[in-house]
């Protein structure tokens, strides 16, 4: 089964995918609305959206620092300006989103241009402290000079007197696609004591994502991919053999500020609203932080990275008091007490000492991330099964996910 | 003319708060060769000695005054500062007065045991790893701390006041001759800038001067031959962390009065006094000061409203401007030596 040109074993990967992503309303909601496992459930549109968004932003990153090495701490930049190029698309034409997340793309692609012309003449923290200084630039004088553009702290809205040329009498007042829906369509499916949203913003999203994520993976197939590869691991090397790395490293950094791009004009179709808290350098942390999480260089360790952060945001930040106390009531009360004490350590408002404390955790102890920890314990069964077949297998083959 | 000087006074305190951070921040790369994204939070949880200080003075019971009445006609219930009961009056109002710069004595000790198990803990094992994992593992370091001192002293700032006696504004215009009120000039900056002066003397006089800050410098060029001569050169370097984690505390302590400390405010000046190293050198010493100071001062120029009319917005990306022509046209920094991390 050989499809889109990809490999039998990637065509099955890309399907798995595909599959997983069409089904994750229903995934995602594992337990019924009833009962004590609801706020587990992760299936609601608003959520749902940010898994696939947040995944093609750490898809493109990793198309950056996966493949080559270079640690950019500035591409939340690019997420800003998708946003505000889809605002501004919805104040000029009018609320279609394919106009703006077209703008968006090209808009960062621009600005990646520049950025990564400029910042790639270093390699190593200067690369990185070059992209912060021009993120940090671009998050300062959206506050300030460019209020015309950005609006400022009040953000960047849509107005009943915006010109919105393009709009129609018949045409929808929300974000959508070509008329056909609105972003915020949904339909409530039950199914028993099961409720499943249904959103029309989510498979826009997820449908944009699937995209993202194949283009990701032919770039991984490629000899652009390997060249890439080649780039992080000896570079010096590669300049010996006559090779200008130069105009590689420029192309991923462009296509990944393409896909932060993009992101962030998925963010302003979902919610018409764009800040420049957006483009602050602890938003550009926090994609480092997914691609690190789930595996660096590896095709699924962003998206996994991206839907644990997302999803553990949502769901420790939802933990207080009365949750614990009905979840340690079990408990004698002083135990009980106790441990509720240590548990407001991380989670509620203090959920991002978690995430601090797990990132430490991943570096130190799993530098590959949630990816290579699946391998390594997939390896051991592998391992053991191997051994009672009293056959010596050889060194584990990688993987699709890698 | 008085303008100018006014806004040269005016770069030099944050100018020091940038030297003394990138001051910290080079001495740990010079010395263990690792980028500590983690240092501003030094920086803030120094800054947070003074309020633990600051909420301890602060404690109180209530006592009736049987001298005075309120409003009522009642015996007066006044709140009385333990510090003042224990000590008498007048010494503990002294105390609570000073309090600011007596958290340095607290600030000290606390940085001290901070970096020593930050460096053993943690540090210790990223020696050979790549910069990128450093400043990784310190960047969810420096979010750990951050969240801790959140959720001890929550999300708003909290006012420290300087000692009274510093409270006003100096006539530093006076002095040059010009007219009264032209440069108006807070004390406590002043003050701020002289210790700042003082506290890098120090750590250069340590360094240049005594036999144990000859044997750093030694180890910071040749790591592995101070070692063959049988001197012990990592716990040296663990010390050399914990005197820049306490220059880092000890700044934040004092810059309390000029900005009421937040839980954010390490990673305010993390991204700027890295631009300061990088600017100044990695690495080199003298470097980092000087770029603290320039970078401090310029800052506060293009911040002049004459200037702010001629290019908008300059105030916000001088810094940064400055870093990027920096790297791009002499990547060793001001006053880098050739060959340390110029790639």
């Amino acid at each position: 089964m050989k499809m889109l040109g990809l490999s039998n074993k990637d065509t099955t990967f890309l399907l798995i995918v595909v599959g997983l992503t069409l089904l994750t309303p229903f995934l995602l909601q594992p337990f019924p609305v009833a009962s004590g496992g609801n706020m587990f459930n992760a299936g609601y549109p608003d959520l749902m959206q940010r898994f696939a968004i947040f995944g093609i932003f750490a898809i493109g990153f990793n198309i950056l620092f996966g493949l080559t090495g270079y640690l950019s701490f500035g591409h939340a930049a690019f997420l800003g300006v998708g946003s505000y190029s889809v605002v501004w698309m919805y104040k000029l034409l009018g609320y279609n989103v394919v106009p703006g997340l077209i703008l968006a793309i090209i808009v960062s692609a621009l600005f990646a241009l520049l950025i990564g012309y400029i910042s790639l003449r270093r390699s190593g923290i200067y690369f990185s402290i070059l992209t912060l200084a021009f993120a940090q630039m671009m998050y300062n004088l959206a506050y300030s000079v460019l209020t015309p553009l950005t609006n400022g702290e009040t953000g960047l809205q849509v107005y009943s007197n915006d010109p919105q040329v393009l709009r129609g009498p018949e045409h929808l007042d929300a974000p959508h696609f070509f008329n056909l829906f609105k972003m915020t369509d949904s339909t409530k499916l039950t199914l028993g004591g099961w409720e499943f949203t249904l959103s029309a913003g989510y498979y826009f999203t997820a449908v944009i994502a699937i995209i993202a994520f194949y283009i990701s993976l032919r770039i991984f197939r490629s000899p652009f991919g390997l060249m890439l590869r080649a780039i992080k691991t000896n570079q010096t090397r590669l300049n010996y053999t006559g090779i200008n790395t130069r105009p590689y490293t420029l192309a991923a950094f462009v296509i990944s500020g393409m896909y932060a791009g993009l992101a962030g004009g998925l963010l302003a179709a979902m919610d018409p609203l764009a800040g420049a808290e957006r483009m602050q350098w602890t938003a550009s942390g926090e994609v480092v932080l997914m691609v690190i999480l789930g595996g660096a260089g590896t095709l699924m360790g962003p998206v996994l990275g991206a839907g644990f952060i997302k999803y553990f945001e949502n769901i420790f930040s939802k933990i207080n008091d009365g949750v614990l106390h009905q979840w340690f009531a079990w408990m004698p009360d002083g135990l009980e007490n106790v441990i509720i004490t240590i548990s407001h350590f991380f989670v509620g408002k203090s959920w991002h000492l978690t995430l601090g404390l797990l990132f430490m955790l991943v570096v130190i102890f799993l530098p590959g991330g949630l990816v290579e920890g699946g391998q390594r314990i997939a390896a051991r069964f592998r391992g053991r099964k191997a051994k009672d077949d009293a056959t010596h297998a050889a060194k584990t083959q990688p993987s699709a996910a890698e | 003319m008085d303008a100018i000087i006014l806004q040269l006074l005016n770069g030099l305190d944050k100018g020091s708060a940038y030297a003394l951070i990138a001051l910290g921040l080079t001495l740990i790369f010079g010395t263990l060769g690792v980028v500590n994204f983690a240092h501003g939070a030094l920086f803030m949880i120094g800054a947070f000695c003074a309020v633990t200080l600051q909420k301890i003075m602060g404690l109180s019971f209530e006592q009736v005054d049987p001298t005075k009445t309120d409003f009522l006609g009642k015996p007066l219930v006044v709140k009385v500062p333990y510090v003042e009961s224990w000590f008498g009056a007048d010494f503990g109002a002294w105390l609570i007065n000073w309090q600011v710069p007596l958290s340095i004595l607290l600030a000290i000790p606390v940085m001290l045991i901070v970096g020593f198990v930050m460096e053993r803990g943690l540090i210790k094992h990223f020696y050979k790893r790549p910069h990128a994992d450093q400043i990784l593992v310190t960047f969810g370091l420096a979010i750990v701390l951050q969240e801790l001192v959140k959720y001890f002293f929550g999300a708003n700032p909290i006012q420290t006041g300087a000692p009274s006696q510093f409270s006003g504004s100096m006539d530093f215009g006076v002095l040059l001759g010009f007219d009264p009120m032209a440069i108006m000039y807070p004390y406590w900056r002043l003050v701020y800038f002289l210790f700042a002066a003082v506290v890098i003397f120090g750590v250069f006089a340590f360094l240049q001067f005594t036999t144990f800050g000859m044997v750093v410098r030694a180890g910071m060029a040749d790591r592995e031959t101070v070692g063959l001569l049988g001197i012990n050169i990592d716990r040296r370097f663990t010390l050399m962390f914990g005197l820049a984690a306490a220059v880092a505390g000890v700044a934040g302590v004092m810059y309390t009065p000029i900005l009421a400390p937040n839980y954010h405010m390490g990673m305010d000046f993390l991204v700027l006094s890295f631009v300061v190293v990088v600017v100044g050198g990695m690495g080199s010493l003298p470097g980092a000061v000087a770029a603290g100071f320039l970078l401090g001062i310029l800052q506060s120029f293009a911040s002049m409203n004459e200037i702010k009319s001629l290019i908008p917005g300059i105030d916000q990306v001088i810094i940064y401007l400055v870093a990027i022509l920096i790297l791009l046209t002499r990547p060793r920094g001001l006053l880098g030596r050739a060959g340390v991390m110029e790639e």
